[in-house]
């Protein structure tokens, strides 16, 4: 028997539902819950993404297995698919898109983070940044309309005449001068994947310690060397990285290419030849696709494309991440 | 000074100049692209051509009216899916998420993020097209919605996270409940941040051409509902610049100049309304 | 107070928009681009007479219009490639084919300096196509167009990107002129072509070659003439050169007329007749033989009823030829098998 006393009795601990139906009541509960829902929505999505991608291309994943990879044949009427033009065609654009933005992209990233007054950087970043969200389809425009024509009355026939002599060039530049194909694509390409190159080094050479490169000039460098040896060399992981991000943009890209990459399914080592890109077949395919094994196929690319981007994304996220740890842990800037 | 001495400095001079020529290079790309635009497609810029449907194909003359309205459509219904998910995904992600499915959530966002916008629409023909035996809008609307959300997603959740402790702290402090806070201070202190998160995002998608192509389908009539298919800007754009007509590709440039200058005028106003907040603040 | 003003503003403009159903008949189809202007121009004109009535047609080709059909993702398809038995029995329902309109396919070049009318071999066209004549002055062209002064420079080739209606009549006419290019390549709406540029549509074909310099590209007769493209004249079964015209493609078809099967599908290319222009085809709505809803339904029937009456007045002023008069009464007669 408890003692008795004056005072009230003090109040029984209250249940788990009663403490339960408090926190209901008061709606953190519910808030908690809805705002999960709507975060674990996303994951529904990818996962169903990669479900659908993964299920829809079985048929042909069974039928060619690896050999989809390396055959050259896209015959729909005899039910042959492979793949190899269009990775082909896929890396050649982004490989010449890469050539002339890393370093023009690099260029203008060291301009704005080392050289640039302040305000100056940041207002050319901005309209950096506006190109970057200028749409594929109006770089497409701009492609088929003003650039094809130049280059195939002015570019091309130059560059077979000038660098086209030499032994290498002289294969590249092989061919007719159609002014469609993996060299116009690839410019167009260059021009999109500029601005994400500027963006990511700019920010990745502005983490690099502001003591490295005071070191650097005290012990008697140029202003170029220690940007290019020091400051750049810090930073170059995370440089990789914005290559790597851009590499991701480039391959994807559909509307730009497909207008000017000349839709044709085969493997030429000219750089002027017309060729095919994953993503501009998809596009031209995709809704024709009569037979099932010709839109597994297709589904197939879609497979690669989204696997190839993962990689190359996952990659320079390390990379980038990597790189401003580094230059965050080590001192103030 | 030695030989050597003058090399290093040419090299110097040299390539410092090369890169701000890079720069000039990069930064003049835009201007030469809204010039073409405007050179070419500034004369078709009438009335007319925001107000009627398109003329059936050869005759010269209509305009882009369905277009316009269908990407509004399209957009609002992006919006519709991808503003929720986002802002109560990263409201999630900011204040309630352990750090485990913060992990996860925040690595299939990035995934998402990087998902070329052709692999999207596939999936929104295969997910919402074939099983409703349809072509729609709201199978378009979808693909633009899942582009949406990892892009409102991420930059929400890095403007809810940068509202003060002190904020949070202080309304707790004054008796309200966890998500009162969120809703009556941290969320509108991080609104315009927000705000152009939103802004930005719909910009970036009414330019999408790739995942309209087999999910939204075209239409020559306006729009109507949900369950038809619409006309989109982006995808007129397309067909017409592919097109032999000549008056097509004049419509072409003038509707792609209409779409780069809501791009650029969005893109603008945002970066005006961060910079007036991020003045107020300090 | 302003946040929720907003949201009501917000809620009422999504109600508005998702209430704005018309009360009319919506109708999704696609397919061939190769009677695309004629189409756009019925479709036009039907909605204007039946305002409640919206047949939204896409050009985006035969291909298209089958797979889309097929997937009952369209309400009807349009194709100038009949559809196979294989085909037909892949679909799971029955399609029914409606001629439309006869059309020409007509090779469309463009040679800086050579404005004049180039007669084309079989044997030339097939050599272009199969990469075996690669220059504009080789000996088959230089032969067949003597007072032409043909440059020598490439051949720039075009063909179609996308599954096409109008590649299965060029590719029709070249296996049934070329036995080579019969082995080697064959008929489709997709083939695996030797050489050339690949353009979407006929649109994508016609645009190509009016900007690529010594191109060549087969087109339906209209786009040529739309867009003042100079295109040949080609070589009969009867060996004698004709021009693309509404009498060349009317004789083609004169046999088929007669002995029409009773579901439309026949090819009229290389047809025998010393005026018969060698490559030209029927067109074909492809429409369900049921079709459940019935606004749609009667909507289809009455717009077959109007174009086979009335819709083929359009045709000579956009370069396409009248069905004939017996292929018109069988049709009529077969929409009733719409159900």
């Amino acid at each position: 028997m408890g003692t008795v006393s004056t005072t009230a009795a003090p109040a029984p601990a209250p249940s788990r539902v009663q403490v339960f139906l408090r926190r209901v009541r008061n709606g953190d509960e519910i808030a908690h819950v809805v705002t999960m829902i709507f975060g674990a929505s996303i994951l529904l999505v990818t996962a169903a993404l990669v479900y659908e991608l993964w299920i829809q291309s079985a048929q042909s994943r069974a039928k060619f297995g690896w050999s989809f990879f390396v055959t050259s044949t896209w015959d729909p009427i005899n039910g042959i698919f492979g793949a190899w033009p269009y990775i082909y065609g896929t890396l050649v654009t982004t490989t010449v898109a890469l050539v002339i933005a890393v370093p023009l992209g690099l260029g203008a990233a060291i301009f704005l983070s080392e050289l640039a007054p302040p305000k100056v950087s940041s207002s050319l970043s901005f309209v950096i940044d506006l190109l970057a969200a200028v749409p594929s389809v109006i770089y497409g425009v701009l492609a088929v309309f003003l650039l094809e024509p130049v280059m195939r009355t002015t570019i091309q026939p130059f560059l077979k005449h000038t660098l086209g002599i030499l032994p290498i060039f002289k294969e590249l530049f092989k061919g007719p001068a159609y002014g469609f194909g993996y060299l116009t694509a690839g410019i167009v390409l260059s021009i999109m994947t500029v601005p994400f190159i500027i963006s990511v080094s700019r920010e990745v050479l502005m983490a690099v310690p502001q003591d490295q490169r005071e070191a650097s000039l005290g012990l008697g460098a140029t202003r170029w060397e220690t940007t290019f040896k020091i400051v750049v060399g810090y930073a170059r992981t995370g440089i990789l990285g914005s290559i790597f991000l851009s590499m991701a943009r480039a391959l994807g890209e559909t509307m730009a290419v497909t207008m000017v990459i000349g839709n044709v399914a085969k493997v030429s080592s000219s750089l002027f030849a017309p060729g095919y890109s994953i993503a501009a077949v998809i596009a031209n395919e995709f809704a024709d696709a009569t037979s099932e094994l010709h839109l597994s196929s297709l589904v197939e690319l879609g497979l690669v494309l989204f696997l190839l981007t993962f990689i190359l994304n996952g990659l320079a996220r390390v990379m980038i991440i990597a790189t401003s740890r580094r230059g965050a842990g080590a001192s103030q800037r | 000074m030695s030989l050597r001495t003058i090399w290093r400095k040419t090299v110097n001079v040299v390539m410092l100049s090369l890169t701000g020529l890079c720069a000039l290079i990069a930064v003049s790309a835009l201007f030469l692209i809204l010039g073409c635009l405007a050179w070419k497609g500034a004369t078709s810029l009438h009335w007319s051509f925001f107000t009627q449907l398109p003329a059936p194909v050869g005759e010269i003359g209509g305009g882009i009216a369905n277009a316009i309205v269908g990407t509004g459509k399209l957009l609002l219904l992006a919006a519709l899916i991808g503003i929720p998910v986002g802002l109560l995904g990263a409201v999630y992600l900011a204040e309630f998420a352990s750090s485990t499915s913060a992990f996860f959530i925040r690595y299939a966002t990035d995934l998402l993020n990087g998902v070329p916008s052709i692999v999207i629409g596939i999936f929104a023909y295969t997910v919402i097209v074939l099983p409703m035996h349809h072509f729609s809008a709201l199978a378009g609307g979808f693909a633009l919605g899942v582009m949406m959300v990892p892009i409102i997603l991420r930059s929400c959740e890095e403007f809810l996270r940068n509202v003060p402790r002190s904020l949070r702290e202080g309304s707790m402090a004054l008796g309200a409940s966890k998500w009162r806070t969120i809703a009556r201070v941290v969320i509108p202190a991080a609104s315009s941040g927000i705000l152009t998160a939103i802004l930005l995002s719909l910009a970036r998608v009414a330019g999408e051409t790739a995942p309209l192509i087999f999910t939204a389908f075209g239409n020559q009539f306006w729009p109507h509902g949900l369950n038809q298919p619409t006309a989109a800007l982006p995808v007129v754009i397309y067909n017409y610049a592919l097109s032999p007509y000549d008056d097509w590709h004049r419509q072409a440039w003038a509707a792609g100049l209409v779409l780069i200058l809501l791009v650029v005028v969005t893109n603008v106003l945002t970066r005006l309304l961060l910079q007036r907040e991020a003045a107020g603040r300090s | 107070m302003r946040k929720s003003i907003l949201s009501l503003v917000l809620c009422l403009g999504v109600t508005g928009i998702v209430l704005a159903q018309s009360g009319g008949v919506q109708i999704n189809a696609g397919g061939a681009t190769f009677p695309n202007p004629i189409y756009s121009k019925w479709f036009n004109e039907y909605n204007k007479m039946h305002p409640n009535i919206q047949i939204n047609y896409q050009s985006q080709g035969s291909g298209f219009g089958k797979a889309q059909l097929v997937a009952r993702s369209i309400d009807f398809g349009a194709s100038d490639g009949p559809m196979t038995d294989d085909e037909l029995s892949k679909a799971g329902f029955k399609i029914l084919h409606f001629p439309t309109v006869m059309g020409a396919d007509v090779p469309s070049y463009n040679i800086p300096g050579v404005n004049a009318t180039l007669k084309f071999t079989q044997k030339a066209l097939a050599g272009i196509y199969l990469g075996t004549i690669t220059k504009w002055n080789d000996g088959e062209l230089t032969k067949a167009n003597p007072g032409v002064k043909l440059p020598a420079e490439d051949i720039i080739v075009v063909h179609r990107s996308d599954s096409s209606g109008t590649s299965y009549i060029w590719t029709d006419f070249l296996s049934k002129a070329n036995s080579e290019w019969k082995s080697k390549v064959g008929t489709g709406t997709t083939v695996n072509w030797p050489v050339g540029l690949g353009g979407k549509g006929n649109e994508g074909v016609m645009g190509t070659v009016k900007q690529q310099p010594y191109s060549i590209g087969y087109v339906e007769l209209i786009y040529a003439i739309q867009n003042h493209e100079p295109f040949g004249d080609v070589q009969n079964l009867d060996g004698v050169f004709v021009t693309a015209s509404l009498e060349g493609v009317s004789a083609a078809a004169a046999g088929a007329a007669k002995s029409m099967p009773d579901d439309f599908r026949v090819s009229i290319t290389n047809a025998p007749g010393k005026t018969s222009y060698p490559i030209s085809s029927f067109t074909w709505l492809l429409i369900p033989a049921k079709i459940t809803d019935a606004s749609k339904r009667d909507a289809i029937k009455g717009f077959l009823k109007w174009m086979l009456l009335d819709g083929q007045k359009d045709c000579e002023a956009l370069s396409f030829a009248r069905l004939p008069t017996q292929v018109i009464a069988k049709e009529t007669k077969a929409i009733d098998q719409i159900q």
